[in-house]
């Protein structure tokens, strides 16, 4: 089996998601200039909410990728509404306060949500039962599942259609205009606040995905595991321009598959020194190497312009 | 058409318009003049509900006070702001479609972009552009054909001819003159004054927040007051 070409399709997998994350991140940034770390906490609600509702679906005796579906479709309404309280509560009075209180806040609203779903979901692992086929397919001589096809499938679609949305359609007008200039945009009659609060939701539900794609994946979900992918999906963001909606899909498969390649050849490098089990150090490396030597990303403009 | 009534705007503990009055009938052409800092975009923007403000804005005889600003140019109030607005990033065709944004009727948009495009053709060669890369009197010119396509029956313009070319300052009074000769009822704010009051009917003077003179523009371009304030004679 070839490793470079089974990690690159790893990557490719795992960029994916962090690409539907990054959206979010991007999204809510490019419109409120502010960075919600709480985003990650909304990734693990889908992928909690989801297992939950898959455990009452099983029973049923559904076949297993319609089981899926319906935890899907049951964790991406609560993920939405669980960025618009987020907005709505956290950082909607905070609209006009200095730049460092949103930011606090919501560091905030991440711990307060880590917290709660430590005390509804529990301190242990749960695992995404086997409901889809795993079965490998040869592709360049790698293997590639049906669920990993599934996942750049299905995160493909949603981007296409996010794009879609915000370069052709009369809402996606309004949010680009909102983002430029609130108060003009307002001028025009847009309810600013109605097209924030939609950013939000929209960022959500891709979370919600998000998060059923990282349980399948994985076929695990905890209610820590927010935290490191949305620092993650961050890094992903910032490493293709966050505020940019191309830069953050970029940045997310360019991330997956950095980390991939890492991880499988990590062990080479380091004459074995350090295992696989480092990966989480490449996002961190590109973090800092984006930030030293090209601060606005891959296809972002300007950071400072909004600082 | 508006009816402003001791307006008052601070920023902290400034305070920039102080209890201004104001009338603008259907059909008028109303200049608002006055110096640097003076009040005017201030005055313009709490009209717009754009800052928070004292006292009372009447459009039709309805106070606005309490509707939210974003359904001003639902009852037909359109603002040119101060430095253009235009959106940089979206094509000129879209900064024209956020100016229909509250319109539904999608046939008589298209229709108005084309009249847009023939009042201000530069535009028309630039419409897939993205307005950042336009120059600025091209963006001022765009900035009125936004307003415009919200069909605004009150149009505010505040400084329309600042940082442009003679030239192009001729362009967009003429383009402003032909809009309200359709019937658009306009308050314009200027520095040029001469420029101002030739095309309105009346104008206010406006001096550190006050109005301290309302006259027809003739009169006004008589005052000698006026003449050496604010005609440089
Ligand atoms: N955001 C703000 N914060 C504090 N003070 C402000 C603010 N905006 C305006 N001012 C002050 O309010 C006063 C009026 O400003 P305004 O912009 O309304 O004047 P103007 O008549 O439009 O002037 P210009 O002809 O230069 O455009 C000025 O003294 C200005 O410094
Ligand atoms: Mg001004």
């Amino acid at each position: 089996m070839d490793i470079f070409i089974q990690q690159i399709i790893n990557g490719l997998v795992l960029g994916s998601i962090y690409a539907l994350v990054a959206l979010g991140y991007t999204m809510v940034y490019g419109i409120l200039g502010l960075i919600n770390f709480a985003h990650g906490e909304v990734v693990m609600i889908g992928a909690l909410t989801a297992l939950t509702a898959i455990g009452l679906l099983v029973p049923a005796g559904l076949p297993g990728p319609v089981v899926v579906l319906g935890g899907l479709l049951i964790a991406i309404p609560v993920c939405m509404a669980v960025g618009f309280a987020i907005e709505r509560i956290a950082y909607r009075p905070l609209r006009n306060a200095p730049r460092l209180a949103p930011l606090i806040t919501a560091i905030g609203v991440s711990i307060v949500l880590q917290q709660l779903a430590m005390m509804g979901w529990g301190r242990n692992y749960h695992t995404f039962p086997p409901l889809l086929p795993a079965t490998p397919h040869q592709l360049f001589g790698a293997a590639i599942t049906d669920l990993q096809m599934l996942i750049v499938v299905v995160a493909a679609v949603l981007m296409a259609a996010l794009v879609w949305l915000v370069t052709r359609t009369r809402l996606g007008r309004a949010m680009r205009a909102t983002a430029e200039n609130p108060a003009v945009a307002r001028l025009m009659g847009v309810d600013v606040d109605r097209v924030i609060s939609f950013t939000f939701v929209l960022g959500s539900a891709l979370a919600a995905v998000a998060g059923v794609m990282v349980a399948a994946n994985y076929s695990i979900a905890h209610y820590a595991m927010g935290f490191m992918l949305g620092l993650k999906a961050f890094t992903a963001a910032v490493l293709g321009g966050i505020g940019n909606l191309g830069g953050a899909m970029l940045g997310g498969l360019l991330l997956g598959i950095i980390e991939s390649l890492g991880a499988g050849y990590i062990g080479d490098l380091t004459g074995g020194f350090l295992g696989s089990n480092y990966q989480d150090v490449f996002a961190f490396f590109v973090l800092i190497l984006v930030l030293v030597f090209r601060p606005s990303g891959l296809m972002g403009e300007k950071v400072a312009e909004r600082a | 058409m508006l009816q402003v009534r001791g307006l008052e705007v601070h920023y902290g503990g400034i305070c920039a318009v102080r209890g201004v009055d104001l009338d603008v009938a259907a059909g008028e052409k109303v200049a608002l003049i006055g110096a640097n800092g003076a009040g005017k975009t201030s005055a313009l923007k709490a009209i717009a509900r754009m800052l928070p403000a004292r006292g009372t804005v009447r459009l039709d005889g309805a106070d606005i006070a309490d509707a939210p600003p974003h359904s001003l140019v639902g009852q037909g109030l359109a603002l040119v702001p101060e430095g253009r607005g235009v959106f940089a990033r979206l094509s000129v065709r879209e900064n024209l479609e956020m100016g229909a944004y509250v319109r539904t009727d999608r046939a008589a948009i298209a229709d108005d972009i084309e009249r847009v495009f023939s009042l201000l053709p530069r535009l028309r060669e630039r419409a897939g552009q993205t307005a950042g890369t336009l120059s600025g009197g091209e963006q001022q010119m765009l900035a009125i054909g936004r307003a415009l396509m919200s069909r605004p029956r009150l149009l505010l313009l505040d400084e329309p001819s600042m940082g442009l070319s003679p030239i192009m300052v001729a362009t967009v009074f003429e383009v402003i003159r032909t809009v309200a000769q359709e019937g658009v009822t306009l308050l314009l704010v200027e520095q040029n004054a001469r420029l101002a009051l030739s095309l309105c009917d009346r104008g206010y003077v406006m001096e550190s927040g006050e109005i301290t003179l309302n006259a027809p523009s003739a009169e006004l371009l008589d005052n000698p007051a006026v003449r050496s304030a604010y005609l440089g004679e």
